[in-house]
């Protein structure tokens, strides 16, 4: 059985840490979880809430239910208390508010006090863990090992927080020591990490040197990642002045050499779109990280939306070659990041990686990652094959020019431009000069699209029903098709993780044989479909939208696909 | 020491007469004096007649986009310090459109040489009012003359910190030429706002008009920042030149531990090296 876990409160209240706490201990233990957040945007007051799900199989979405709410406030009790499972309880402070007469669920435990008789009002949120791992049977000596490393040299801190665990522990002994019973664990220590820092962690991996960002949820968690490394690693991060300056500060990094990132969400990159241009025109190996969320304008800013595909397959004027890429879950992200870096340089060109909120601030348990697995090639020109002078956008027959660097060659110079240009970097305007160079960029699309990995396919390999989807949907769309198939259909998923150039062979294929085909999207258009439509002349049967900021459920898919298989 | 004209390369496209000849010689006179091989060399520019520069200098050049000649200047920077990076555009692009560019990055105070070619006019796009334009002046756009105040550069950079402020002008190429060796050399963010006449857009503004003008006033003090502010805020019948201030600050580059040692550019890197990123995650 899962068991699923949710803590709620006002912004501000540090539903954090506790997850924090019991998350990596549990990861330590081998336990597979999923933890997501549920955030307004604001800094103190309104409703957060976060939840927690620990299944014998790698749990891939939030559940509906849930089995131990830890109410920080009495909102969070009122707005989910409905969704609380029969043998459910619910922690509480009864010094802050009371539970209703004939609710039997109640572990009241005085988190406030507990936590000022400890050492302070602000450990209250470790009294409400240790009351936690009672309630699931559990020990404190391993959180109480964390906090010691979570606080290293801190000694105050840490005795005060393992006394307020221990007394949250004590306290809740009285109502329902071991109530729950541990799904199965898996095999090993386990990384417990939310996307943003896989997507930063594959970046400084793959060879990352520049940064160059301004905040922006849901990416900020990728500038906070980095910018804590580059004390001690070859990076640096700079927070621009704009979303302009980041890309145009990204671009001159990369041409001088160094491999360079930059991170927005949809806003951010309205502002980068003429840059994204000039990457495209002075071939420039560029990869930028969109971070979607609810538009449009400011939207729905700390919510999900996969609405910008559309945006990023289209931004820019004028024509040139372009890779748009997204991950199906936190381990295909991290190698996913790394294709990126090497797409664009190789190719020189932009790469756009989209990740959402979804993904970005869910937290989940992966099995180590291999970097042996991640690549770093420069395909930069080498000194044997240099020819004199050197010419930035030689004519090749695949179109990419041999790359080198301002100041690697004795003699030579580098000259990029956002004019067009002739072989060596200067302004022209005659036809024939232009189209010349047209073709040379254009070129690169079909290398591109030889690079793109065939979609996911997931359950049935001859469905009569198949669902399609892209990005952070694919653990629900998972669930989704384990449940039909479950119930006897014939259920495929096919879930793209590389979507521009659109790979075609297995979607084809699929389409070809499969009864009726649903695109389901966090969107309202169905953006992926119109891109099948478009690429492909396949109209995808149905499509199942969703775009009210939330991920979706898989109980929601499923209804949906029997509505409409139905009729 | 190299020849001068060994820097200059294919035929600007300027009108006859532009000041933009003078500038691009004395810029090729400055690196042939301070032996910097073009290689080593990097000038970044934005769109316009100023921003065509790159062209007709032999150095590697980052002719990007119309307002940000700054972001990738600072780019490049942090991935090869040892490039001498030079900024040359026109007024229009450096403090109308990529006005935030200009405040921001005299903040972070790069070492990076600023050359403005400053004609008070938008030359490329056929002589519409610049930020600098003198109030009065009309044009195709501004038919009724400009009546905004002009934006005052050498203050602005001033009051944002800037260590080094100057001004020159075309028509005073020694000057300019050893000015310009003088920001080139500057550690940190060095500004020169290069007066130059646009003979086919500004009637105003014209090489007499400024030859008339322009006077060399006694700096004894370049670290008097209330004198650099006077004479920046002098315009009119008297135009003084010079270097105003001359003080450096910490740079940009000084602040980042990852800028010491080998440029990031050129270093080597092997992912399996990073294995240890995930220790914190477990
Ligand atoms: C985003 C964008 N907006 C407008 C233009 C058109 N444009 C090109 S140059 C220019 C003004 C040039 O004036 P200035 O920077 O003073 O350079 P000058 O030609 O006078 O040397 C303008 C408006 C452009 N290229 N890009
Ligand atoms: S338009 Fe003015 S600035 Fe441009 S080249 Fe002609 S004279 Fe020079
Ligand atoms: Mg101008």
């Amino acid at each position: 059985m899962d068991i699923n876990i949710l803590v709620g409160g006002a912004a501000g209240q540090g539903m954090d840490t506790v997850m924090n706490l019991i998350g990596k201990t549990l990861a330590r233990d081998g336990f597979k979880l999923i933890y997501s957040k549920d955030y307004m945007s604001r800094v103190r007051g309104g409703h957060n809430f976060s939840q927690l799900r620990i299944s014998a199989k790698t749990p891939w979405s939030a559940a509906a239910g849930t089995d131990i709410l830890v109410a920080l406030n009495e909102e969070t009790y009122t707005l989910h208390q409905d969704r609380l499972s029969s043998p459910g309880r619910v922690i509480y402070d009864p010094d802050q508010f009371s539970l209703p007469e004939n609710e039997t669920r109640g572990v009241p435990v005085a988190l406030k006090e507990l936590a000022v008789e400890a050492g302070g009002k602000v450990m209250s949120n470790t009294v409400a863990v240790g009351a936690l791992l009672l309630l699931l049977g559990l020990k404190t000596e391993p959180v109480e090992k964390l906090l010691g490393e979570m606080f290293a040299g801190k000694e105050k801190v840490i005795t005060g927080n393992i006394a307020a665990l221990k007394a949250g522990y004590d306290a809740a002994s009285s109502f329902c020591r071991s109530c729950f019973t541990m799904p199965d664990r898996g095999e090993g220590e386990k990384l417990f990490i939310d996307g943003n820092q896989v997507l930063g962690m594959s970046a400084l991996a793959s060879g990352c040197r520049f940064l160059s960002a301004y905040p922006m949820t849901p990416s900020t968690g990728i500038m906070n990642y980095l910018a804590a490394k580059s004390t001690d690693y070859p990076l640096v991060v700079e927070q621009a002045e704009d979303e302009i300056a980041a890309i145009n500060m990204a671009l001159g990094a990369s041409y001088a050499g160094a491999r360079a990132l930059t991170v927005t969400s949809g806003g951010g990159f309205s502002l980068m779109v003429e840059g994204l241009s000039l990457a495209g025109m002075i071939e420039t190996p560029l990869v930028i990280i969109v971070g979607m969320r609810p538009g449009p304008a400011t939207g729905l800013p700390t919510r999900t939306e996969q609405g910008d595909l559309d945006f990023v397959l289209h931004a820019g004027h004028g024509e040139f070659p372009r890779a748009i890429l997204s991950a199906t879950s936190h381990e295909d992200a991290f190698y996913r990041i790394n294709k990126a870096f090497e797409l664009a340089d190789r190719f020189q060109t932009p790469v756009v990686f989209l990740s959402d909120q979804n993904f970005a601030d869910t937290h989940r348990t992966v099995d180590p990652f291999d970097f042996s697995r991640l690549d770093f090639n420069r395909y930069l020109l080498q000194e044997g094959n240099l020819e004199s002078p050197y010419m930035r956008y030689r004519i090749t027959d695949d179109g990419v020019s041999p790359r080198a660097l301002p100041g690697q060659f004795a003699g030579e110079t580098v000259l990029v431009d956002s004019d067009e240009h002739d072989q060596l970097g200067n302004i022209v305007e005659g036809a024939e000069e232009r189209l010349n160079m047209a073709d040379k960029r254009m070129r690169k699309a079909a290398g591109l699209a030889a690079e793109m990995d065939e979609p996911d396919h997931y359950g049935d390999p001859h469905p009569e029903m198949l669902l399609l989807g892209w990005g952070s949907t694919y653990g629900v769309l998972r669930e989704t098709v384990d449940a039909l198939s479950g119930a006897g259909l014939k259920a495929a998923l096919l879930h793209f993780s590389d979507i521009y150039p659109l790979p075609r062979k297995r979607l084809l294929s699929l389409l070809s044989e499969t009864r009726i085909s649903f695109c389901v999207e966090n969107n309202a258009t169905g953006q992926l479909a119109g891109l099948i439509r478009r690429e492909t002349g396949h109209q995808i049967d149905r499509r199942i939208n969703k775009y009210d900021g939330r991920p979706f459920t898989a109980a929601e898919i499923i209804k949906e696909v029997e509505n409409h298989a139905g009729s | 020491m190299p020849a001068a004209d060994a820097y200059l390369v294919n035929e600007p496209a300027w009108c006859p007469g532009c000041g933009n000849f003078a500038i691009r010689e004395a810029l090729a006179a400055a690196l042939a004096e301070l032996e910097l091989a073009p290689h080593k060399v990097l000038i970044c520019s934005g769109i316009g007649q100023a921003a065509k520069i790159p062209h007709y200098i032999k150095a590697n050049g980052f002719n990007g986009l119309h307002g940000r000649a700054l972001p990738p200047a600072l780019g490049a920077k942090v991935a090869n310090p040892e490039l001498t990076v030079i900024v040359e555009s026109g007024d229009g692009d450096t403090y109308g459109e990529g006005g935030n560019h200009f405040i921001h990055n005299i903040r972070r105070n790069p070492n990076l040489a600023h050359f403005v070619h400053n004609n008070q006019v938008y030359g490329l796009t056929k002589g519409q009012a610049s930020p600098t334009s003198d109030p009065g002046m009309t044009t195709g756009v501004q038919v009724g003359g400009v009546h905004t105040p002009p934006l005052n550069p050498l203050g602005l950079a001033l009051v944002m910190g800037a260590g080094f402020v100057a001004r020159c002008f075309s028509g005073e190429k020694e000057h300019l030429k050893d000015t310009m060796k003088a920001a080139i050399n500057f550690p940190g963010y060095a500004l020169i706002d290069i007066l130059q006449p646009c003979v086919s857009f500004n009637k105003i503004n014209t090489h007499g008009w400024y030859k008339k003008r322009v006077y060399y006033p006694e700096i004894d003090d370049q670290e008097n920042f209330n004198r650099a502010l006077e004479l920046a805020g002098q315009w009119g019948e008297k135009i003084p030149l010079g270097v105003f201030y001359n003080k450096p600050r910490p740079t940009f580059e000084s602040a980042q531990p990852a800028l010491t040692g080998e440029p990031l550019a050129f270093r080597s890197h092997d992912p399996r090296d990073f294995s240890g990123l995930q220790k914190e995650f477990f």
